[in-house]
C-alpha cells in the first residue's frame, strides 16, 4: 500500500526539472498527427450527430469488430456479444471489483501487482492475498498451498488477478507451463480469473505466447484488454470479454458507472483501423521501446553496484529493480529527487509492506539520453548508500550472485524490517 | 493592520519540498478564506520564477503556506526581505533556529528547557572521521530503542526507530536520504502532545493518539485514520498549563513569529519533553494549528486573517529574549 509519504513524494516526481522514470505512460509524440486529423474529420463528416450521442453500455458493435482484429492478432477469436467496451482497462478492474467482491472477500494478486489495482481492490474492501513471482511469473505452486490454505480456512477467493506478459511493474513473463496450470487449476476449482493483458503486443524479442484467455476458451478467464497501449491511452478505450453470466453483471454495473464508453472515442477507433495499417504504429512503437529497454538495460549494468538486481523484459513499459535490503527505495526516493530523478518505490505494488528494496522503472517515455541520464543518478546516489552502510557497519554488502529471481525479501528478511 | 482593508496577497505554496502537496492543500484552503475576507489573493506555486512573479504581482502581503524546505526553512523569507514584502509568520533566523533540530535542541539544552538525550551527526562524520566507532557508545548512552531521524525534515519523513543495535544502520541510511545530518534521539514513551501557538498565545493541547494496537508506529501519526486527535487534551492536573508554558517558552526561544506549532511528549511520570517546534505548520483540514484554534472559538477564516494582521505589525525575527530562559533548569 502506498504510505503517505510515497503518496506526497509522488507530487514532486511531476515537476519538469525531474526525469521522471516513474511514470507508466506510452510515448504518444511519434503518433502522426495527419492521421489524427484525417480521422476526426470523417467522423465530423459522417456521424457527427452518432459521435455526439449516447450509445449503447456494451459498447458499439462497430467498435467491437477492432477489438476483434486485435484479439486476433494474439490468436484469440471473439463474437460481439463476448465482450464489453469500457472506459479504459482501468475500468475492468473497478467493474470485477464492484460486481464480485464484497467486503472481506479473497482476491488473489501476484506479489508484486500493478499498483494502480491496489486502490481499486482497496476501496472494495477485499482481502487481498498476493502470491510471489519468479523470473517464469506467478509462481503456481506457490498458488496452490495459498488455495489449500485458503480452502482450510474456509475462504474461497473471488477471483485471481494476474498479468502474464511483461508483468507490470516486474517485468517479468508467465511461462506456458505455468500459464497451462494456472488455467487447469481454475477449471479443477472452478475459479474465476481476471487475466490483465495491456502489453501483449509490445513484444521486443522471443515467441509469442498463448494468453491464458485463448487456453481456457472464456470459460474461466476473463480477459481484460485496451487500446491504450497500441493507440492512446487518452482516447480511454478499453474492454473485457468474459463467460456470458459475468458480462451480464458487469454490463449492469457498468449502466450505474457511466451509462456507455465515448462514443467520439469509439468511433475515432473504428475510423482509425479502418485505414488498415494499425499494426503498422505498434510495429513503430516496439521499435522506440525496444531501443529505450535496451538501452535502460545497459545503463543499469553500467551504473548500479553490484549488489542491485533487476528484470529483463521481452517487452512492455517495465524494469523491476531490487537493492540490499537494507536500503528503503521509499526514502532513496527522497535522496533521487534532489538529484532531479524519480521512480516508483516497491511499497506501491504489496498491500503487505513488502517490496520496500525494490523499484519500478519505465523506460517507454523517455527518450535514450534521459534513461541514460535517470538511471546515472540513481545508480549514484544507490552506490552511495551501499557505501555508506559499508561504513556503518564495517561490512561490505554481498553482490547478487544471480538474477534469476524476482527478489522478493525471504521471510527472515521481511520479519526483520516488520520489527524496524 | 486591519481585515477591513483589502489587501493584493500572493499565497506561496507547492515547490520542490517533498512535502509539497500537504502544501498545496494548506495553500487552497488559506486562498479560499483570504478571498472570504475581501483580499485579492495570487496564488503562487513557488518555483525558478518565484522573483519575477513576485515583481509583477507586487503583493501587499506574502502568505506563505509552505512546508519544509524553501519555505520553511528560512530562505523564501530571506527573498522576501530582499524584496521588501511583508509575509506572514516567522522571519528568517526563527525559521532558521527552528527547522534545524540540532541547532533548536542545543538551545533548548541551553535555556533549560527539557528535550530528550541526543546525539547528532553529519555525513562526513562516518565518512572520513570514522564516528561508526563511536556507535556503540552511543547505543550505551541513549539505550535502545533510539529514534533516528533527519536533522531538518518537517513531517515524519525518514524517522525511524531502531530497537536495536542490527537496525541502526539502515536507519541512519535511510535518514541520511533526507539530510546530511541526522538525529539519534533516546525514545520517550508517552503521549504524543501538540501545542500550537497564536500571537504570543498558547492555543489547547492537542493529543495524537494512534489507533491499532502498534507498539509506535510513525506512519500512523499521519494516516488518515490511523490516528485521532483529542482537543482539548484530558491530561493529568498541571499538564496543560506545563505544556503549554514550555510551548511558548521555545517559541520565544527560538524568535518565531505569529504562530508555530511545537511537538511534546508526556511521559509516564507526568515529565514534559519538548521534541520540536514547527514554524509554519499544515493548515490543511486535518492539521492540528485550525483544530486547536477551533477549540477556542477561532474559526480558520477568523485564524488566517489573524495571522495575516501580524504579518504587517513589523515586529519579526528577534523576538524579546525569553526571561526565564538563562534562570530555568
Amino acid at each position: 500500500m502506498k504510505s503517505s509519504a510515497m503518496r506526497d513524494m509522488m507530487a514532486v516526481t511531476a515537476r519538469p526539472e525531474v526525469i521522471s522514470l516513474a511514470g507508466g505512460l506510452p510515448d504518444t509524440s511519434t503518433f502522426p498527427p495527419e492521421t489524427f486529423a484525417a480521422v476526426a474529420s470523417r467522423i465530423a463528416a459522417e456521424s457527427c450527430a452518432k459521435a455526439l450521442q449516447y450509445g449503447p453500455t456494451d459498447g458499439l458493435g462497430e467498435t467491437k469488430d477492432c477489438i476483434a482484429e486485435v484479439m486476433a492478432a494474439e490468436g484469440m477469436p471473439l463474437d460481439r456479444e463476448d465482450a464489453i467496451v469500457t472506459t479504459g482497462g482501468q475500468q475492468v478492474i473497478d467493474l470485477v471489483a464492484k460486481t464480485l467482491i464484497d467486503p472481506g472477500d479473497v482476491v488473489i494478486a501476484e506479489g508484486p501487482t500493478y499498483p494502480g489495482a491496489v486502490p481499486v481492490f482497496l476501496a472494495y474492501q477485499a482481502d487481498v492475498v498476493q502470491v510471489e513471482m519468479d523470473s517464469a511469473g506467478m509462481r503456481v505452486d506457490l498458488l496452490e498451498e495459498t488455495l489449500e490454505r485458503l480452502d482450510r480456512e474456509g475462504r474461497r477467493p473471488k477471483f485471481i488477478y494476474t498479468v502474464p506478459t511483461f508483468q507490470n511493474p516486474a517485468g517479468v513473463t508467465m511461462s506456458l507451463s505455468r500459464r497451462r496450470r494456472l488455467v487447469e487449476i481454475a477449471h479443477e476449482r472452478e475459479l474465476l480469473v481476471l487475466e490483465d493483458n495491456p502489453y501483449g503486443l509490445l513484444r521486443y524479442e522471443g515467441d509469442e505466447l498463448p494468453p491464458l484467455y485463448k487456453l481456457d476458451g472464456g470459460v474461466f478467464v476473463m480477459y481484460l484488454g485496451t487500446f491504450s497501449k497500441i493507440l492512446s491511452p487518452g482516447i480511454r478505450l478499453g474492454w473485457v470479454a468474459a463467460p456470458p453470466p459475468v458480462l451480464e453483471k458487469i454490463n449492469l454495473g457498468k449502466q450505474g458507472t457511466d451509462l456507455c464508453t465515448s462514443t467520439l472515442s469509439q468511433l475515432m477507433v473504428q475510423a482509425y483501423f479502418e485505414r488498415g495499417n494499425w499494426r503498422d504504429y505498434v510495429d513503430s512503437l516496439t521499435d522506440i521501446y525496444r531501443k529505450r529497454r535496451d538501452t535502460m538495460l545497459d545503463a543499469l549494468a553500467e551504473h548500479f553496484p553490484p549488489q542491485a538486481e533487476w528484470t529483463r523484459p521481452g517487452g512492455g513499459l517495465f524494469i523491476w529493480a531490487t537493492l540490499p535490503d537494507f536500503i528503503d527505495t521509499t526514502d532513496l526516493l527522497a535522496r533521487a529527487l534532489r538529484e532531479n530523478v524519480a521512480f516508483v518505490p516497491g511499497e506501491g505494488a504489496f498491500l503487505d509492506g513488502r517490496g520496500r528494496n525494490s523499484m519500478r522503472l519505465n523506460f517507454s517515455s523517455s527518450d535514450e539520453e534521459s534513461i541514460r541520464e535517470g538511471i546515472r543518478r540513481i545508480g549514484e546516489v544507490v552506490s552511495e548508500q551501499v557505501e555508506l552502510y559499508g561504513t556503518l557497519t564495517g561490512k561490505v554488502a554481498p553482490s547478487v550472485p544471480s538474477a534469476e529471481v524476482v527478489q522478493m525479501p525471504t521471510p527472515a528478511e521481511r520479519a526483520r524490517r516488520a520489527n524496524s | 493592520m486591519t481585515t477591513d482593508a483589502a489587501r493584493r496577497v500572493a499565497v506561496l505554496k507547492g515547490g520542490r519540498s517533498l512535502e509539497r502537496q500537504v502544501s498545496l492543500r494548506s495553500g487552497a484552503r488559506v486562498e479560499d478564506a483570504l478571498g472570504r475576507l475581501g483580499h485579492e489573493v495570487v496564488p503562487i506555486d513557488v518555483g525558478l520564477d518565484l522573483i519575477q512573479q513576485l515583481r509583477d504581482v507586487r503583493p501587499d502581503v506574502a502568505f506563505i503556506a509552505m512546508h519544509g524546505r524553501d519555505g520553511e526553512h528560512g530562505t523564501v523569507q530571506e527573498l522576501l526581505e530582499i524584496l521588501d514584502i511583508p509575509y506572514t509568520g516567522s522571519g528568517v533566523l526563527g525559521c532558521v533556529r527552528a527547522t534545524d533540530k540540532v541547532l533548536a535542541k542545543h538551545l533548548m539544552i541551553e535555556a533549560g528547557i527539557p528535550t530528550p538525550d541526543f546525539f547528532a551527526f553529519n555525513e562526513t562524520a562516518f565518512r572520513e572521521l570514522g564516528a561508526a566507532e563511536a556507535l556503540a557508545a552511543i547505543e550505551e548512552r541513549l539505550e535502545f530503542p533510539i529514534v533516528v531521524k533527519p536533522s531538518s525534515q518537517g513531517s515524519a519523513l525518514g524517522i525511524k526507530f531502531a530497537r536495536s543495535a542490527a537496525d541502526l544502520p539502515a536507519a541512519l541510511v535511510a535518514a541520511f536520504s533526507y539530510d546530511s545530518k541526522v538525529v539519534l534521539e533516546r525514545h520517550v514513551d508517552g503521549r504524543d502532545l501538540a501545542v500550537s501557538i497564536l500571537a504570543d498565545e498558547p492555543l489547547p493541547v492537542v493529543e495524537a493518539v494512534p489507533q491499532g494496537d502498534e507498539f509506535y508506529d510513525f506512519q500512523a501519526r499521519y494516516e488518515i485514520g490511523r490516528t485521532s486527535f483529542i482537543c482539548p487534551a484530558e491530561l493529568p492536573e498541571g499538564a496543560t498549563e506545563r505544556a503549554q508554558d514550555l510551548a511558548l517558552r521555545v517559541y520565544r526561544l527560538l524568535g518565531c513569529h505569529a504562530f508555530a506549532r511545537v511537538d511534546l511528549m508526556l511521559d509516564g511520570s507526568g515529565e514534559l519533553t519538548v521534541l520540536e517546534a514547527n514554524p509554519i505548520p499544515g493548515l490543511t483540514e486535518t492539521s492540528l494549528l485550525p483544530q486547536a484554534a477551533e477549540a477556542v472559538g477561532i474559526t480558520f477564516d477568523q485564524l488566517v486573517g489573524r495571522i495575516l494582521e501580524l504579518a504587517e505589525d513589523g515586529n519579526r525575527g528577534l523576538a524579546p529574549p525569553d526571561p526565564r530562559g538563562t534562570l530555568a533548569g
